[in-house]
């Protein structure tokens, strides 16, 4: 009876081992393997790749190999705190003797010394998404993420007429791109709308629920608020949900960033006054182009302003604006 | 053997007061919390908010009432977050691709829930892993397949399905008092909780294993059995959390999960019951997580920074688990 249950058990555990191993396979280090040698390889790091935002860039660093025939691998870490991890897939990388690398670093310091070493080695090196902070990258394709609060708080200062009080969810306050969005969207408020007053700002985590109490919070404390801001998709989706849970949809005005099918939804519902999305496809798109290009010895630019897009009930559903919203 | 029954009565007496006097520091606490959040914030104390936290505090006590049968065996369970998800992304995909009504959507991700807990209580029990090891295994794992499994993007549920958490029987009744179908779900689970533990077997055994587990075996429990249905029975725990919080997002997001589990095990601890195994109960727990959501919704609504609120429910934590050695040490002696 027990021998039983004992096998039971171990054969379970078997199947389930098996299960990951091959699930791994159709997951991140799917083309790894099928590196074959006669295009040129060029290595792709990014900060993740279980969000829909990581596979749209994805999406867009494979059509620039496409195009330009060559051979990449894409690959993230399972959080954006995983720094150690990501210096260990870029060794990886290197060994596999890449043309190019393009990288979003999570710490641009923490990752400096494996990039040097590819430096040395004549690898040109791209950052994307966030940059590196060190002249050895030939370029960088990302958001200006500070340009594109500012628009989110000029669309904000338009939905609520130019006065009021307004709160903020933002994901964190110490990787980059929660600065930019937080500081770019402040600064603008500050600068340019003095009736305006930010009351309190918020951290959720990016955690659609998390963000959803914090943001009902805000509105219980300040019960004057008339809109919030949500800097990306799930503090966006948390503002919007904490309206509908205190029925103050349409009375509190919701500004969001990037995008989702809830947040979509949302815009197209005028639950949410409209959102700021980036251009997932072009980063990964421009980062494998810098790349290549600099691998050919051409001119690249330094700085590639992958661009961001303002969208709301009236485009939401537009050719222009479609392919660049993931679902 | 009659003076040695008795001296265990009244052992076991002094105990049961001692739990009553912890139950009444936390039950107090909250009390005192709630009139300070009262005092600094005219904002705080209005329906809106009441239910605001109501509502906050219902998946973090789920997952802690699940979580409260297999601490007190003198276990821990690290995946709680993790097979949450998973359940509930299971069962957005069943309904989603094979059309099955919402019901039985979910009961699909209770039995999830259920089976995963049965596979860890069978790890822990039959294979004598660590609880601590088995159950990180098992987090990283569901935490793993739910991404696998969704393509790491979100399931999306039909609209009713929102009315499970977020609509209101209560509405119906008491209008203008619009408390949350998942509140009243959180209450029932916790008076199932509370009967299971203390007034059936699998309570008693519950408490037995957690005190003394070999003492246990001996005097002919099958104690791996019983451990197996303990972390069954949390497995569906987890698993009605599943259904509340995809209700609540009207969706499945198969990247959340993990860290709700320390919030949960900080409420169970919160409310008095011991890591060690052996003692614990469930009004603790329940009062554990309301002096979790009370104090985030509170320091918000004061206007606290973000860092110092997370220092003060950390100290809040360190300071229950003090109390709790302390008063074991004076009950020692």
């Amino acid at each position: 009876m027990k021998k039983q249950s004992k096998i039971l058990c171990i054969s379970l555990l078997l199947c389930f081992v098996l299960l990951l191993t091959s699930c791994n396979r159709g997951g991140q280090s799917d083309n790894l393997n099928e590196i074959t040698g006669d295009k040129p390889y060029i290595a792709v790091i990014a900060k993740g790749f279980q969000h829909q935002f990581w596979q749209t860039v994805r999406k867009g660093a494979e059509m620039a190999a496409e195009d330009y025939g060559v051979q990449i691998t894409f690959q993230g870490t399972d959080t954006e705190s995983q720094i150690d991890k990501q210096t260990e897939m870029l060794d990886a990388a290197l060994s596999k003797n890449p043309v190019a690398i393009c990288i979003a670093a999570l710490d641009s310091k923490a990752i400096l010394g494996s990039l040097e070493k590819a430096h040395q080695r004549g690898i040109p090196i791209v950052g994307f998404d966030s940059g590196v902070d060190s002249d050895i990258v030939a370029a960088t394709a990302a958001t200006d993420n500070k340009a594109a609060a500012a628009l989110a708080a000029d669309k904000m200062a338009e939905a609520i007429g130019g006065k009021g009080e307004i709160g903020m969810i933002v994901q964190d306050q110490t990787s980059m791109t929660g600065r930019d969005r937080r500081d770019g969207f402040k600064e603008r408020i500050e600068s340019k709308y003095p009736d305006i007053k930010i009351v309190d700002i918020q951290y959720g985590e990016g955690d659609h629920t998390k963000s959803a109490d914090a943001a009902k919070a805000i509105i219980s404390a300040n019960p004057n608020v008339v809109g919030m801001y949500g800097a990306n998709e799930g503090s966006a989706i948390g503002v919007v949900l904490a309206l509908s849970e205190l029925g103050k949809t349409g009375k509190i005005q919701a500004v969001g960033f990037d995008s989702g099918k809830r947040q979509i939804d949302a815009v197209r519902d005028g639950e949410m006054y409209g959102a700021v999305t980036q251009n997932p496809i072009q980063i990964g798109y421009k980062a494998v182009e810098a790349a290549y290009k600099a691998y050919k010895g051409e001119q690249v630019e330094k700085e590639i302003d992958t661009g961001f897009k303002w969208y709301d009930k009236s485009n939401v559903d537009s050719e222009e604006i479609k392919q660049l919203l993931y679902e | 053997m009659s003076e040695n029954s008795s001296g265990k009565a009244s052992k076991k007496m002094m105990n049961f007061s001692s739990i009553g006097a912890q139950k009444l520091i936390i039950f107090l606490t909250l009390i005192v919390l709630i009139i300070i959040f009262t005092i600094l914030s005219p904002n705080f104390l209005l329906v809106d908010n009441i239910i605001s936290i109501l509502l906050a505090t219902c998946v973090n006590g789920l997952l802690a009432l699940g979580v409260t049968f297999v601490i007190i065996t003198g276990g821990i369970d690290l995946s709680i977050g993790t097979v949450m998800t998973f359940s509930a992304v299971i069962s957005g995909l069943c309904v989603t691709g094979l059309n099955l009504p919402l019901w039985l959507g979910s009961i699909i991700c209770i039995l999830v829930g259920t089976i995963i807990g049965t596979l860890t209580g069978l790890m822990v029990s039959r294979l004598k892993i660590p609880a601590f090891i088995a159950t990180l295994g098992v987090m990283m794992i569901t935490s793993g397949l739910s991404l696998v499994v969704t393509g790491a993007r979100p399931v999306y549920f039909p609209s009713e399905y929102k009315e499970i958490a977020v609509g209101s029987l209560f509405g119906k009744l008491i209008p203008g008092f619009q408390l949350p179908n998942a509140v009243l779900i959180l209450f029932i689970m916790a008076i199932i909780a509370s009967i299971i533990l203390n007034k059936t077997v699998m309570g008693r055994y519950n408490f037995a294993i957690g005190s003394n587990t070999e003492a246990t075996r001996l005097s002919g429990v099958n104690v791996a059995g019983w451990l197996t249905g303990i972390h069954a029975l949390a497995g569906a725990f987890f698993g009605i959390a599943g259904i509340i919080i995809s209700s609540r997002l009207g969706s499945a997001q198969p990247a959340i999960g993990q860290g709700y589990e320390l919030e949960a095990i900080a409420a169970v601890v919160i409310g008095g019951t011991s890591l060690a195994g052996g003692q614990g109960t469930i009004s603790g727990t329940i009062i554990g997580a309301f002096i979790m959501s009370v104090l985030t919704n509170g320091l918000r609504i004061v206007g606290v920074a973000q860092e110092w609120q997370t220092v003060v429910i950390g100290a809040v934590v360190i300071l229950a688990v003090f109390i709790d050695t302390y008063r074991r040490k004076k009950q020692n002696i």
